[in-house]
């Protein structure tokens, strides 16, 4: 696995993060200790091995479809600066 | 005094709620100074409670809490009253409402003091990474030394307290024992989905527990009563009850766990020797060995999804709205979130991302099978497992920076095992090393055998 500064820089763009070029130096050498280090499952035979997604089995869970009291508009727009007639303002798309 | 005999006094009238409210909020504020272990003590909220409960208790004064003063992890959310999960991106953020364990305390008479420094979302074992602008909590043994992590503040608090007082905590990786281990106090983490998650800010959701931290067995066996059960409003949470005490018959000694300093390994197996309970050693090498890469794939995998929400647009920080959509949220999110925290966000985007995902992600789900099919074949054989909590004891702060990641990371080792399979766990004192820093004992028990853990616990522990 090749583990350099175009890889990382993918990593975080897509993880919204701009990362200094500080950072970056950073990272680099820390992603190919973690990487080469997780290769160590590589070691381990998982043919035929079911992945588990969670530790416990777990059951769909229903309910009837009735509405329940839940946040007002306001309470919900209570914890944000940005609003405006009672909807979330959000930065402009282009 | 133990958290029961406590109750008994504040219901026979012996200790009046309201001054003991303030004596427990002077000693918090007075110990912040120099331990930092509260990012928010809720001083007003907490002496409302306690005018509230003392004049309830004149008609009626039930309650298996009644009066107790609970600290809350910083990642559990508390109505109107600032939670952070220790980062600065959710600077300001106050819920709207109480997260399940929250209610359940409250409605036994617990009263809220604040809420406890922790590493960033639960991202470290030393509780040195803390978010942007929050301070590195100090063990309450040595402060030139870490409380361990992430629930730090939690069990730095619960051990220097002179009052009785219970902690609720969190555990992804390990998050309870560890600091309880470091701090010498006890720790339980629950069997995976005892506990309801609701209002609980996630870090990893397949692996996070809310237990509790006490200063004694009896304590944190009471803390788990009350806010154990299901809750509909969290879909992982289990219908089940707790399996009925039976007698521990043996215990499997995890044999490459104690390949550690000979002192840690000493004291551990002399308490278990004077416990006179017969025990055999288990090799369990895929949970020791492959724990590591399997924890640090799994759980920032689910971070990075976690994470992505935290973007300065409906709480929390907030950027000005004058660029575009991807540059605001990559601007705030850059800014604010930790060192430790980007790395996470890093790891879970890489293992996630096309091309990557069969060799990473899934490799380390369809491992974490094999780690709990080997715990699950040890506990044919055995009541319940012993390792110590950690391989060291509290290091001191400044040689954190020392390490390496993977290092650091190590400090898992032995905790990793158990959440990974959701099994439940507890840190139990047994003694202190040479320079008189605690060491901790691990039992794990099967799921939801927690009963047996509370029993060896009362038992073992020196607590």
């Amino acid at each position: 696995m090749k583990v350099d500064q175009e890889l990382i820089k993918k990593v975080a763009e897509n993880a919204r993060l701009n990362l200094s070029k500080k950072e970056l130096d950073e990272f680099l050498p820390q992603f190919k200790e973690i990487i080469e280090n997780f290769s160590k499952l590589d070691n381990l035979d998982t043919k035929n091995i079911k992945p588990s997604f969670q530790p416990i089995e777990l059951n769909n869970v229903f309910r009837d479809d009735i509405s329940k009291k839940s946040l007002t508009q306001e309470e919900a727009l209570r914890n944000t600066k940005h609003k405006k007639d009672g909807y979330f303002k959000g930065p402009r798309i282009i | 005094m133990k958290v029961k005999d406590f109750t008994k006094e504040v219901r026979s009238g012996n200790i009046d709620i309201i001054e003991h409210t303030q004596k427990i909020i002077e000693e918090a504020k007075k110990i912040n100074k120099d331990y930092n272990y509260f990012n928010v003590i809720s001083e007003e909220l907490a002496l409302q409670q306690a005018k509230k409960l003392k004049e309830k208790i004149k008609k009626d004064n039930k309650g298996k809490l009644l009066g107790v003063p609970i600290s809350v992890k910083d990642c559990i959310c508390v109505k109107d009253i600032e939670t952070t999960s220790g980062s600065r991106i959710l600077k300001g953020y106050k819920p709207l409402f109480n997260a399940t364990v929250i209610q359940k305390v409250i409605d036994e008479g617990g009263i809220i003091i604040g809420k406890t420094s922790q590493d960033e979302f639960g991202f470290g074992g030393f509780n040195t990474n803390v978010g942007l602008d929050y301070k590195i909590p100090r063990n309450p043994i040595d402060k030139e030394r870490v409380t361990g992590g992430s629930s730090g503040g939690a069990a730095g608090f619960t051990k220097i307290t002179k009052y009785a007082h219970l902690a609720l905590a969190e555990s992804t990786g390990g998050s309870i024992v560890n600091p309880a281990s470091f701090c010498g106090v006890v720790g339980l983490c629950p069997t995976y989905g005892l506990v309801s998650r609701y209002g609980l800010i996630d870090y990893a959701n397949s692996l996070d527990k809310i237990g509790g931290i006490a200063k004694n067995v009896e304590d944190v066996d009471l803390l788990l009563d009350v806010i154990k059960g299901h809750d509909e409003n969290d879909s992982t949470s289990l219908d089940k009850e707790l399996n009925k005490y039976k007698d521990i018959k043996k215990i499997g000694i995890i044999k490459e766990a104690f390949n550690v300093d000979d002192e840690i390994k000493d004291k551990i197996i002399a308490r278990i020797d004077e416990l006179g309970v017969k025990y055999e050693y288990i090799s369990m090498p895929i949970s020791v060995e492959y724990g590591i890469p399997t924890y640090y794939l799994i759980a920032p995998s689910e971070a990075s999804t976690n994470l992505a929400k935290y973007c300065g647009m409906r709480y929390g920080i907030h950027g000005e709205l004058n660029e575009t959509y991807n540059e605001y949220f990559a601007k705030v999110r850059s800014n604010n979130f930790g060192k430790e925290a980007k790395r996470r966000i890093m790891i879970g985007t890489f293992a996630r991302m096309a091309g990557y995902r069969d060799a990473y992600y899934l490799k380390a789900m369809k491992v974490r099978t094999l780690i709990i099919n080997e715990y699950q074949k040890a506990f044919k054989k055995f009541d319940l497992l012993l390792s110590p909590t950690i391989p060291i004891t509290a290091p001191k702060i400044k040689d954190i920076d020392k390490l390496s990641i993977i290092e650091n990371y190590m400090i898992d080792m032995l905790t990793v095992g158990p959440n990974l399979a959701g099994l439940p766990h507890i840190s139990v004192n047994v003694g202190n090393n040479k320079e008189n820093m605690p060491i901790g004992a691990m039992f794990i028990g099967n799921y939801l055998d927690e009963k047996k853990l509370i029993e060896v616990g009362k038992r073992i522990s020196l607590n």
